[in-house]
């Protein structure tokens, strides 16, 4: 058992409920009032003790993370990682158990938190500092410090609204990153920015990770995960299910992911989106072979179903790999002139969605496919690991790709010359 | 890029639990300390909204100035001079001022506090500090303007008014006591706030029936004698007639209306920030 000063946190019998009625705000009285009748019946015929829909986000969790550990927290939609994250944070409470640990708690979900745009650069380091929980004088300590990382030393004294959203992020980030807090809480999918600075607030991670910081980590990018990550935490329906090395809790939740298709798209309850369409099935084959029957080099069809279609649905998916990475992604968002939207009138009947690869570029192995909806641009739903195929061994344009030794993760058609140097041409153009 | 000098850890981490929320005696007492650790960021925000408000106007600080003289003003045309209302010896225009000074300090101390909450819900979503700060600072910023409003009273009393009594001394005391009643109130509706929107709309009608209650177009005199104490259950009757007797020497206070008017504050602050305390934990899961 390591002891209280090799610890960083330590969840004990962690719980957080929510009663559904409760989590759907009430904006006005009105709204509360007139649940009342249906509230006194349900009472009534529910004796005395009122039963509410509740929903566990986590259930008896219990873990121990030691100083200095970098943690990927993984899990499907609605496991309970950002509701672990909102406590550790201490943004929520949790009903049952607690969760302790030592020294301070930052999260880069605190970018420009606190700031405010009719205030100077100079005001806001001061605000935001105060807010995220340092002391004027440890503010006054790092601010030379934290303008120059910024690298906005000539507009400090500029009101933020007239700053562009990469000053503005960068002078946040600045402030979030001086905090240097003993643990760190990061959600990728709710921190903000462009891809630049995703890849500065993981060369952050690193380095306050070698410094000794403890840091928990939620991405969906099991890639990042694995690369960035010693241990890692599953997370299933809110319970911890897995808690070790992070290949191993990668390895655990692939397979957990896999249990899930066992169940038939729509009795899924781990997706995410307003739901007004849902994904009702999902069918990969390749036209004219068995079904499941898969090689790279062969075309491909994806067939989604969805509850409602409507012209202003798009369909965007991603294939991984077995190890987490993303290889692939695709959006119907982004058009070409030989797609085929709906044809008729909107409406509320079911549809089918079709994708088609004249050819899989895909290496042999196990990948899974994840799927999102949007419906007006608005997430409609979200199914991770939807579906999972394996590709065999094919051959792309008569070049054969074999199964036993699969090097990369995609096959590109491609042509080889042999010949003799000819005269010093310009470029290495193919005539 | 330049590197984050890291400062040397491990001695100073301090340890924290996070559980289920804690009621009662302990648990007040447990929230008032870490309120009172963070003082520092309840000036922080209070700050925030006195530069951005000074920064958004053109005429800054004047504005706490000129509102109060502006009511003023018109209360004196139409009640002191058309309905011929008067105040004893003093000057209606004066009294009524003198009134406005903590009427204005609660009301809009309660309007701004009341809609804190909802306000700065993305704060609230994001990250941790004792949640109750949020309408706190407002009731700071409410406090500056009384003190710019405070120095008009006094330049006028100099210049125009009766002569100081040693009932200044008492000024304080009544000051404090429409701090607490703002308080209490301010916290209650930023805490219903949250829950029900309808409060945002209802407080402009409550601030104006609160002020038909409250003597500052009026001398608490034409209440009826034996109605005195139960008129001083809004103890900012108490708050204005204690200004008044403070500043101007009259009108004389009634010890029993002085002790409900004290006690219904204490009872409306035990309540607003007790009611608020028990739900601050789940503004975030709510809001």
């Amino acid at each position: 058992m390591p002891t209280s000063s090799e610890l960083a946190v330590v969840a004990t019998n962690l719980g957080k409920r929510y009663r559904l009625g409760e989590s759907i705000r009430h904006d006005t009285a009105r709204d509360w009032i007139s649940g009342v009748p249906g509230r006194l019946v349900r009472r009534k015929m529910a004796g005395r003790r009122a039963i509410r829909p509740e929903l566990w986000a986590l259930r008896e969790v219990d873990f121990e993370i030691e100083r200095g550990d970098v943690v990927g927290v993984v899990g499907r939609n609605g496991a309970g990682k950002s509701t672990l994250l909102k406590i550790l944070t201490r943004v929520t409470r949790p009903t049952t158990g607690s969760l302790r640990g030592w020294g301070r708690v930052g999260s880069l979900l605190e970018i420009g938190t606190g700031f405010h745009p009719e205030l100077t650069g100079r005001e806001n380091v001061y605000l935001s500092g105060a807010v995220l929980g340092m002391r004027r004088a440890e503010i006054a300590r790092k601010f030379d410090r934290i303008v120059e990382f910024s690298g906005i030393e000539h507009m400090l004294d500029t009101p933020v609204k007239r700053y562009s959203s990469g000053m503005y992020v960068r002078l946040g980030f600045s402030v979030a990153a001086h905090l240097e807090p003993d643990i760190l809480a990061i959600d990728e999918v709710l921190s903000v920015g462009d891809a630049v600075f995703q890849g500065r607030s993981l060369e952050l991670v690193r380095r306050l990770a070698e410094d000794g910081t403890t840091v928990l980590l939620v991405s969906h990018n099991l890639g990042t995960v694995t690369a960035f990550c010693r241990s890692g935490l599953l997370l299933e329906e809110g319970r911890l299910t897995a808690h070790g090395p992070i290949g191993d809790v990668v390895r655990a939740y692939g397979h957990s992911l896999e249990a899930a298709t066992g169940r038939t798209i729509v009795e899924r309850t781990d997706r995410s989106g307003t739901g007004r369409t849902r994904l009702t099935s999902i069918r990969i084959d390749a036209p004219g072979r068995p079904a499941g029957e898969i090689a790279t080099g062969e075309p491909l069809t994806f067939t989604f179903e969805v509850s409602r279609r409507a012209r202003e649905l798009d369909c965007a998916f991603s294939i991984y790999d077995a190890s987490g990475n993303l290889v692939a992604d695709f959006a119907s968002s982004e058009p070409s002139p030989l797609d085929v939207p709906f044809d008729s009138e909107p409406d509320s009947e079911p549809g089918v969605i079709v994708c088609e690869f004249d050819e899989l570029l895909l290496m042999p192995g196990r990948y899974r496919v994840d799927i999102r909806l949007y419906l007006l641009g608005d997430l409609a739903d979200q199914v991770d690991g939807a579906a999972f195929f394996t590709v065999g061994p094919g051959a792309v344009r008569g070049r054969p790709v074999r199964g036993e030794e699969v090097y990369g993760a995609v096959q590109i058609p491609h042509v080889w010359r042999f010949g003799e140097v000819a005269a010093r041409r310009s470029g290495a153009r193919l005539p | 890029m330049t590197v984050i000098e890291a400062t040397p850890r491990g001695q100073a981490r301090r340890p924290f639990a996070v559980e289920a929320p804690r009621q009662g005696v302990r648990g007040s007492a447990e929230r008032l300390r870490e309120v009172l650790e963070s003082r520092e960021l309840l000036i922080f925000l209070a700050w925030r909204d006195l530069t951005v408000r000074y920064k958004q106007s053109a005429i800054g600080v004047l504005w706490a100035v000129v509102q109060p003289l502006l009511l003023a003003g018109a209360f004196t045309l139409f009640f002191g001079n058309l309905a011929g209302l008067a105040h004893g010896n003093t000057s209606y225009a004066l009294a009524t001022f003198v009134a406005l000074l903590p009427w204005q300090l609660v009301a809009s101390g309660v309007f701004t506090a009341s809609e804190s909450v909802v306000r700065g819900q993305d704060l609230v979503k994001r990250v941790y500090f004792p949640r109750i700060l949020i309408p706190l600072a407002p009731m700071a910023v409410a406090l500056v303007d009384f003190c710019a409003a405070l120095a008009v009273a006094l330049i006028w009393l100099v210049v125009a008014g009766p002569s100081f009594t040693l009932a200044i001394v008492w000024l304080p005391a009544f000051l404090l006591l429409a701090v607490v009643t703002a308080t209490g109130v301010g916290c209650l509706l930023a805490a219903l706030n949250v829950r029900f929107r309808d409060v945002q709309l209802a407080i402009p009608l409550l601030v104006q029936l609160w002020l038909f209650c409250t003597p500052v177009a009026y001398p608490s005199s034409v209440v009826p004698g034996p109605w005195r104490t139960a008129f001083a259950i809004n103890p900012m009757v108490t708050a204005v007639d204690g200004f008044r007797a403070a500043l101007l020497g009259e009108p004389h206070l009634h010890l029993p209306a002085v002790a409900v008017s004290v006690t219904v504050a204490v009872v409306l602050a035990v309540v607003g920030v007790g009611f608020f305390w028990r739900t601050e934990d789940t503004i975030a899961d709510v809001i």
